[in-house]
């Protein structure tokens, strides 16, 4: 199957009964680009994985490999390259004839199979293990087997589905950075499908977020790091502390938000009325804990958990009118401490309050939190 | 039970350590079972079969082997046995390979494929003399369409025994096989199909081969259900002639002429048979891939 320099979604939608698992998804992939979708689950991430792959219908729109139509190919006629959750591997075969078998299916000759075979094998670090079979390997062998397998025939497109949600955490980070050199030396189109928003940012040149079978922001990792396009997002992407409030003032870029008492002062994403509802995000790592002179957005609060991490500690504080806070520091703090904490405006994130019902979880007015 | 004394609770716990506690008591039944009912019964047609009415221990063996026309009753159920229980697990494949997914009314469907097995013996020979016979509907159709000019003979011969034995089995293979196809997982399928293989070569690559195991397990049950074939034989069979099967012989041995020394060994030399068909079988089950397969059976 030859390369392509673009593939295109276009309105991919796909509905199980009544239900809307994925719904009209735009999505133009670069080749050579690493695409992680992202997103909790039942988003619809796999959903749109395996309409990619072929091995689900669309129940709407279209996918476009440059200008050729692909989405009516089953999925052996697709040449994408897939790696499984639970890996997929033939339990009857051995390590080399799982790893060989894309290249027969596509009756190459015996001499380049075998050559191909063994680069492979290389690439993923297993020579000593080529006639095994699967269920004699251990799970981050039988990763790099099932790695090696969907890459050996040069596919123009991998697809991953949660690769790395079946090993231990150890083996997990191993493994994302054997997935990101391969990458790069390979220069192979991705898309990858997961729910660690780290994993996704780590690995991926751009990410698509996924919220309800629905498209949440399309970004770089730095992007959606610091700049999340909705609440949802930032609830996603790591800013642990949500506060409900009520704008006070703004003039579109930046406001002033009432939150249990305290009046916050930060960056506008998306359209804030005045007067309206919002949401706060901030991430545990961006508020200050005793920076002496620092005045902005500042809260006096009393330490309750204190949990070590290393070189940081990640704690909970609760502030004088009751608002619970997450942060990370590398100062020594302990429960029952009282600390001066504030806030950097960049760093202080407000958005528009969507349906009440969605954020009703959230911490609200003084006095009433969690 | 009074207090364990200690050198009691002592050899207790030892034998408890092995495996052995009360719980073993709950095996009686069972054991009881296959003694009274399956080992006394063999072990005593066997010693009966060599003690014969005349001559010494091998003599009615010997009368077996050297008589063509009883010897020949082992050929005869083999060549029904065999290619019944072939066609049952090889017809059950396809029909199983297309219901292992989840579908509306799958549970009809099963349900129509399984009912002849409650159906006994007796009421599938009725229906195929009525069906298949040289007045029945089948011939009927075959006349009345000008395809043939004089009823075709499909019952009181071979194919009457043959269509019964695949009535009756079928249902039996087709559960077995449903089962074992649904032991595979079906990731494996879809992850050949990503790597380039049509349905063809999914099917032969990847689900027959981990199939093969449980193919040859369901062939060896069919075939001995097959190869004991005695009602049918009778009823929609020509029992002195063509289907004159090894149990007929066995069933006449001792009831028409009440040698029982004679029926125990026609007995025994039945089992010896079956006993080395199910060896081939399963010898040549064990080259292929018997492990897990990943699926939820």
């Amino acid at each position: 199957m030859s390369a392509f320099t673009q593939l295109r979604l276009d309105g991919v939608s796909r509905r199980f009964g009544g239900q809307a698992a994925l719904t009209e998804l735009d999505l133009t992939i670069e080749a050579g680009e690493f695409i992680a979708l992202l997103g909790p689950s039942g988003c619809g991430k796999s959903t749109a994985l395996n309409c990619l792959a072929g091995l689900l219908p669309l129940t709407e729109g279209s996918i476009w490999q440059d200008e050729r139509r692909i989405d009516t190919l089953p999925p052996e006629r697709r040449g994408f390259g897939m790696v499984f959750q639970s890996y997929a591997l033939f339990p009857h075969l051995t390590v080399r004839a799982n790893i060989a078998f894309g290249l027969r299916m596509r009756r190459l000759p015996k001499e380049e199979t075998r050559r191909r075979t063994e680069e492979a094998v290389r690439l993923v670090r297993l020579e000593d293990h080529v006639d095994k079979l699967p269920g004699q390997l251990s799970g981050g062998q039988q990763q790099r087997v099932a790695i090696a397998r969907a890459v050996v025939f040069e596919p123009s497109l991998v697809l991953m589905d949660e690769p790395l949600s079946n090993l231990d955490a150890k083996l997990r980070l191993e493994m994302r950075t054997e997935i990101r050199r391969l990458h790069q030396s390979l220069g192979l189109t991705t898309v990858y499908v997961t729910h660690d928003q780290e994993e996704a940012l780590s690995l991926a040149d751009r990410l698509v977020v996924l919220r309800e079978g629905r498209v949440q922001q399309i970004g770089s990792p730095r992007d959606l790091h610091t700049r999340p396009a909705n609440w949802h997002v930032a609830d996603f992407m790591g800013y642990r502390n949500l506060w409900r409030g009520r704008v006070q003032q703004s003039d579109g870029d930046r406001a002033i938000v009432e939150s249990s008492g305290h009046r916050l002062l930060g960056e506008v994403v998306g359209d804030l009325q005045p007067r309206a509802d919002a949401v706060v995000a901030v991430r545990p790592e961006d508020i200050r804990v005793d920076q002496p002179g620092e005045t902005r957005n500042a809260m006096s609060a009393t330490v309750e958990v204190v949990e070590y991490q290393g070189r940081e500690l990640a704690a909970e504080a609760r502030t004088d009118t009751g608002l619970l806070l997450h942060l990370r520091t590398e100062q020594r703090i302990a429960p029952g401490d009282q600390v001066k904490l504030a806030v950097d405006p960049q760093r202080l994130l407000v958005y528009p309050a969507d349906a009440a019902r969605e954020t009703d979880r959230l911490p609200e007015a003084a006095g009433t939190t969690r | 039970m009074s207090g364990p004394g200690r050198p009691l609770a002592h050899w207790q716990h030892r034998l408890a350590e092995r495996g052995i506690d009360s719980q073993l008591w709950l095996l009686v039944p069972a054991l009881v079972f296959v003694v009274a009912l399956f080992l006394y019964p063999f072990f005593y047609g066997l010693t009966l079969s060599f003690q014969p009415t005349n001559g010494g221990p091998f003599s009615d063996y010997a009368r077996f082997f050297s008589d063509s026309y009883e010897r020949g009753t082992i050929w005869i159920t083999l060549r029904i046995a065999l290619p019944a229980a072939l066609l049952n697990v090889l017809a059950a494949v396809p029909i199983a390979y297309r219901m292992r997914g989840r579908f509306r009314g799958k549970r009809l469907v099963t349900t129509l494929l399984v009912v002849p097995i409650t159906l006994g013996t007796v009421l599938t020979a009725q229906g195929l003399l009525n069906f298949l016979g040289p007045t029945g509907w089948f011939n009927r159709i075959l006349l009345a369409s000008n395809l043939v000019d004089e009823p075709v003979r499909l019952t009181h011969n071979y194919w009457g025994v043959f269509f019964s034995l695949v009535i009756t089995g079928f249902p039996f293979a087709f559960l077995l096989v449903l089962s074992y196809l649904s032991g595979i997982d079906p990731t494996l399928e879809r992850a050949a199909a990503t790597l380039g293989a049509d349905w063809r070569r999914r099917f032969t690559r990847i689900t027959l081969p981990l199939l093969m195991p449980g193919l040859a397990t369901t062939f060896c049950l069919t075939f001995v259900l097959a190869f004991s074939v005695f009602p049918s034989a009778v009823l929609v069979g020509n029992p002195a002639g063509e289907t004159r099967v090894i149990s007929l012989a066995a069933y006449q041995a001792a009831y028409e002429q009440y040698d029982y020394p004679y029926a125990s060994a026609i007995a025994m030399i039945m089992g010896f048979v079956e006993l080395v068909i199910i060896a081939v079988v399963l010898a040549a089950r064990s080259r292929f891939y018997t492990g897990s397969t990943g699926g939820k059976g």
